[in-house]
């Protein structure tokens, strides 16, 4: 300590005036920690602060994508030929089980007029690319480098090619923040493709599992069984893919089993997801008819291909 | 004055490298045993040039990387002041311990930010943690004579070049 002290006696040592100076940090400290808990001022103040943040983002990233495009030039031709030529089978399957799912829908489609079924099943999607930042290594988030300017909203079910990953949970200009259904904090409503039977999977803080409590010992579930989203709830739309069952054992209770899930969707860091833009009807009578007019700004901005879903 | 600045830049550049560091993504297995940068340099430069780190500027510098990563606001600040306090009060001592137990030091500091921040997330009600969650302690340790060796050199070598 190189400071010099002229005052001729200081009100305190400078031992407690440490101590007393210590106390206070920490209590505002603890005072911000239980207004941010309460109120969310973390996100408002992370919006205004995000010309700071995103670049942060972007420049952490650096390293990773520089690595993986490094090892995108360094692959062989070979190796590259193969996988295009997968990639190209793959498409072909794809483009085959599309073309007869496009009459199963337009019968669909026949069939739901005549029923006077005003429901439309058409998917507003829009690519996204995960950034590779890791604010966290015990919460399940990824961000995703897009935001509010690209029309994302909170809640929006984020899926990638095998289910669902996770929801939008804080939205900056540029960039925005998936929970994933791992997250400790995450729960969603699942049911069972066999059987129907519906649960709530929450996360419990590995990255490959999710977890099914409170189900009835006597219900119908076994190990392999198929879970998709129930849409109760209305947080995720119904019929995605969630995960497989993989055990199942009673919980410590004794009263109820507990299922332990594999998550369907790669959540170890896909590059790319789908934001869902529409979000689930809600359940109660159908809106009123919609109002005509431009759309609003925002909404919808990049909606380059719709898929439809049979 | 010269050599102030070359010593500031070697803060703040150090201090944004922290920053860096704590965002960069590893692999699955690697996440767990990332350790808190930010303190071990705030170590370094308590130990080493006291006068760039008061508790207040570690209570902001908390907050700037509470705003990076989303997680509460405050919890890395409070989490830093502790820290801090710990290491300023122990700085003579430190200072003058061999390498090792220096490590050993910086194992039982950043063990101790785990206590705390295991207290935090308890009280806002996240308390189920992993085991490896104790792990990066450890990388901490390891990490620490290497922190202390290479900016030791980057600091010497500013002053070399300017006097």
């Amino acid at each position: 300590m190189a400071l010099t002290r002229n005052e001729p006696a200081p009100l305190f040592s400078p031992d407690t005036a440490n101590t007393l100076r210590l106390i206070g940090y920490l209590a505002l400290a603890i005072g911000l920690m239980v207004i941010d808990h309460r109120n969310d001022w973390l996100t408002r103040v992370r919006y205004a602060a995000s010309a700071a943040v995103e670049p942060m983002y972007r420049l952490a990233a650096l390293p990773s994508r520089v690595a993986r495009s490094a090892g995108d030039a360094m692959s062989d031709r070979a190796r590259l030929n193969a996988r295009n030529a997968e990639l190209e089978r793959e498409l072909l399957l794809a483009q085959a089980r599309l073309n007869r799912l496009q009459s199963v829908r337009e019968q669909n489609e026949r069939l739901q007029q005549l029923l006077d079924a005003q429901r439309s099943l058409e998917l507003g999607v829009q690519l996204a690319r995960i950034i590779d930042v890791d604010t966290d290594p015990f919460r399940h988030r990824v961000v995703i480098d897009a935001g509010a300017r690209q029309g994302v909203a909170i809640g929006e079910a984020v899926l990638d090619a095998h289910g669902v990953m996770g929801q939008i949970v804080e939205v900056l200009p540029d960039t925005a923040t998936v929970m994933l259904i791992t997250d400790p904090a995450h729960a969603l409503p699942v049911k069972s493709e066999r059987t129907g039977l519906r649960a709530i999977a929450r996360g419990n803080g590995a990255l490959d599992s999710l977890e099914l409590s409170n189900i009835p010992i006597s219900a119908d579930i076994k190990p392999g069984d198929k879970l998709v989203t129930s849409g109760l709830g209305g947080h995720f739309p119904a019929g995605f893919p969630v995960g497989t069952v993989r055990e199942i054992r009673n919980d410590a209770s004794g009263m109820f089993a507990l299922a332990t899930v594999a998550p369907s969707a790669a959540l170890d860091r896909s590059g790319e997801v789908l934001i869902l833009h529409n979000l689930p009807d809600p359940v109660g009578p159908p809106a009123p008819a919609p109002a005509e007019g431009p759309p609003a700004p925002g909404a919808q901005t990049s909606d380059p291909d719709p898929v439809k879903r049979p | 004055m010269n050599r102030l600045r070359a010593n500031d830049w070697l803060f703040w550049g150090s201090v944004l490298a922290c920053y860096l560091l704590q965002l960069m993504p590893l692999p699955q297995a690697l996440l767990p045993l990332k350790p808190w940068w930010l303190a071990l340099v705030l170590m370094y430069w308590i130990l080493e040039a006291p006068d760039y780190v008061s508790l207040g500027r570690a209570f902001v510098l908390g907050l700037v990387g509470d705003v990076l990563a989303g997680e509460l606001l405050g919890e890395q600040a409070l989490r830093l002041c502790v820290a801090c306090f710990i290491l300023m009060r122990f700085r003579a001592r430190l200072r003058f311990f061999p390498m090792w137990q220096q490590a050993l030091a910086a194992l039982a500091l950043l063990a101790n930010d785990r206590i705390v921040l295991f207290a935090i997330r308890a009280v806002s009600g996240e308390a189920a943690v992993p085991a490896s969650y104790w792990l990066a302690p450890l990388t901490g340790m390891i990490a620490w004579p290497w922190v202390f060796l290479l900016l030791d050199d980057a600091r010497a070598r500013a002053r070399v070049r300017e006097s």
